[in-house]
């Protein structure tokens, strides 16, 4: 009866609740610039690699990557020498061999192909509503007024609450999962265009004005530009979400992708597999993390 | 030994003729403007209270005007329902006779704070005061040579943060320029500051009323400032008893501009428009 997966994943509305807001300052504008930087130069002082700023990345990555290899030269030896049985917990040779067992059968491919897509897909369908919606609470005091009550009560609904629904609704294909996932997209960024244009320079907008600017004019002249870049620390949340958003979409119901994998290997007691699922979603998330944040580096250097 | 007269005569017929065809390709010329009974208060029930009463003054197209007056008396309220930021609770802003009713294309404000949007250049923030359906390749031509007029050439493509504050303040002067304004609305321009370029702002005010007269309403708190641009001063002021601020005082201030700082005739209207404002001059 008692599903690990659900009691697992109910800390997952919490998260949608609190991860949008925490990254808004009351100025809006420019809570792009403070947080959201944590992979970003600003933090410490290391003199050593202050230098050059391409050897002052390269000696970051490398400096970054002693504590994951640490680990994994830990792991192997913990499982060679057999303080860990290989059961519970095997090798990270064994995890290798999983992988290349599974890119040998043609599956991995289509696993991390089919999540990434679903990832995509949702990612873009919810954060352009996100976009949109969050336009026009911030924009409309009316539609404010009128609708954000009714968001935030749906906002409220623990997101996996809406998986029995779309499941009967719209079927267990593609739909269901990419609608899921663009629920999960769509708080984040609604949360920070609506905050961030509801904090825009009054003064700025009123010079706007001023000089004849309004409508779609004045949009995108002052406001948009303005909210840029908390919009796209929004959409880093919304990325992450949307791939929270995907394991749980695949791990109730799905034949393929890396949640499939999860719950499939689980099933099987496949231990090398499900850690090697895990392993990629960590890649894969900070990867197009890592995407996004080149992206929001390039805005604010035009925009903030 | 005729040949100078006939050309001083001749430069100038065709100084005439660029100067009439600049007004009637560039549209707005400059305009008079009128408060007519202008009321303003702000509030309701018993929480309202009247900043502005039955405010009366006609100023002439191509006037500089001076408004002056303590602080929170109202000033900026004056400009804001001028430029149609604002709606006076009673009575009109009329300009050229037309009645302001919204935000008035015949109108530019250079606001206390540059505000200039920090992710355009100088050279896009400027631009941004360009009347609408104005041509590119026009717009491109003002805009350089309202840069040169406010001595930013070569500040150009720099954002508004990479410049000092006197140069901001300078481009948004440049902005309310480049709408080619009937009414020019500066709402303290100058006042954050530092002396000396604000000697130098001011001047630059002169030289271009000089070579484009425009009807301007200068707020400031600077009484010299104001004896040294304005044709006349205003005080706004309560009276006692009377809730709300009205012309007090109107000062027409004698002499051809630019004035010489040090006059006499200067250092005698100063004390007088300082005790307008309440304030002894001997202590300064
Ligand atoms: N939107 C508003 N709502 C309520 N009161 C206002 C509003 N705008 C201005 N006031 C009031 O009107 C009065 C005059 O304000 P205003 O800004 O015009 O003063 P000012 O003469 O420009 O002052 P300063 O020299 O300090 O700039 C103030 O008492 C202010 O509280
Ligand atoms: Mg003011």
């Amino acid at each position: 009866m008692s599903n690990p997966y659900l009691t697992g994943n109910s800390a997952v509305p919490g998260g949608v609740g609190t991860g949008p807001a925490s990254v808004l300052s009351p100025k809006g504008t420019n809570s792009a610039n403070t947080t959201n930087q944590n992979d970003d130069d600003g933090r410490q002082g290391n003199a050593l690699i202050h230098r050059n700023p391409r050897g002052k990345a390269v000696a970051k990555l490398g400096l970054g990557l002693i504590v994951p290899l640490a680990l994994l030269a830990a792991w192997q030896l913990a499982a060679v020498v057999g303080l860990i049985s290989p059961v519970t917990l095997p090798a990270p040779t064994a995890v290798f061999d999983a992988a290349v067992d599974l890119i040998q059968r043609g599956e991995l491919r289509i696993h991390i192909a089919i999540s990434t897509q679903r990832v995509v897909i949702g990612f873009l369908i919810g954060a352009i509503a996100g976009l949109v919606v969050g336009a026009f609470v911030g924009l409309s005091r009316w539609v404010d007024t009128l609708f954000s009550p009714t968001i935030g009560a749906i906002r409220a609904v623990p997101s996996l609450a809406w998986v029995p629904l779309l499941m009967l609704w719209v079927g267990i294909g593609e739909d269901s999962k990419v609608i899921l996932i663009s629920i999960g997209a769509f708080f984040p960024v609604f949360t920070t265009v609506a905050m961030a244009l509801q904090h825009v320079d009054k003064n700025l907008v009123e010079a706007g004005r001023a000089f004849g600017l309004n409508g779609l004019k004045l949009f995108t002249t002052v406001q948009l530009p303005a909210v840029v870049p908390s919009v796209i620390s929004g959409l880093r949340l919304a990325l992450a979400q949307a791939w929270l958003f995907l394991v749980a979409a695949e791990l109730l119901a799905s034949s393929m992708g890396l949640g499939f994998l999860l719950t499939d290997s689980q099933n099987n007691g496949r231990v090398d597999r499900l850690l090697l699922a895990i392993v990629l979603l960590a890649i894969l998330g900070k990867l197009t993390d890592a995407i996004l944040g080149v992206f929001e580096k390039w805005a604010i250097r035009k925009w903030a | 030994m005729l040949l100078p007269g006939a050309m001083e005569l001749y430069m100038s017929t065709v100084l005439r003729a660029h100067r009439t065809q600049a007004a009637s390709t560039e549209g707005n010329q400059t305009l008079p403007l009128t408060f007519s009974s202008l009321t303003r208060s702000f509030g309701s029930g018993s929480e309202q209270h009247v900043v502005l009463r039955d405010v009366n003054l006609d100023v002439e197209a191509g006037e500089v005007l001076a408004i002056v007056g303590a602080s929170g008396c109202g000033k900026s309220t004056l400009l804001r329902a001028a430029a149609g930021l604002d709606a006076p609770t009673s009575g009109a802003v009329l300009i050229d006779s037309t009645a302001v009713d919204g935000i008035d294309p015949r109108c530019a404000v250079a606001f206390q704070e540059p505000r200039l949007l920090p992710w355009l250049s100088l050279r896009d923030n400027i631009a941004i005061g360009l009347p609408r359906g104005t041509s590119s390749a026009a717009g491109k031509a003002k805009v350089e040579e309202l840069l040169g007029l406010v001595e930013l050439d070569g500040f150009a493509g720099h954002r508004p943060r990479e410049v000092s504050g006197g140069m901001a303040q300078r481009a948004s002067l440049a902005r309310a320029l480049a709408r080619n304004p009937g009414v020019l609305l500066l709402d303290e321009p100058f006042g954050a500051l530092d002396a000396l370029t604000r000697l130098k702002m001011q001047d630059l005010l002169l030289r271009i009323h000089q070579t484009t007269p425009t009807t301007v309403l200068l707020v400031t708190h600077d009484v010299d400032e104001a004896l040294q641009l304005a044709d006349r001063v205003i005080v706004l002021a309560k009276e006692p008893d009377v809730q709300g601020a009205t012309i007090s005082r109107v000062l027409e201030v004698p002499g051809d501009r630019p004035r010489d700082r040090g006059s006499a005739e200067l250092a005698a209207l100063r004390s007088s428009l300082l005790s307008s404002l309440g304030v002894d001059s001997h202590q300064h």
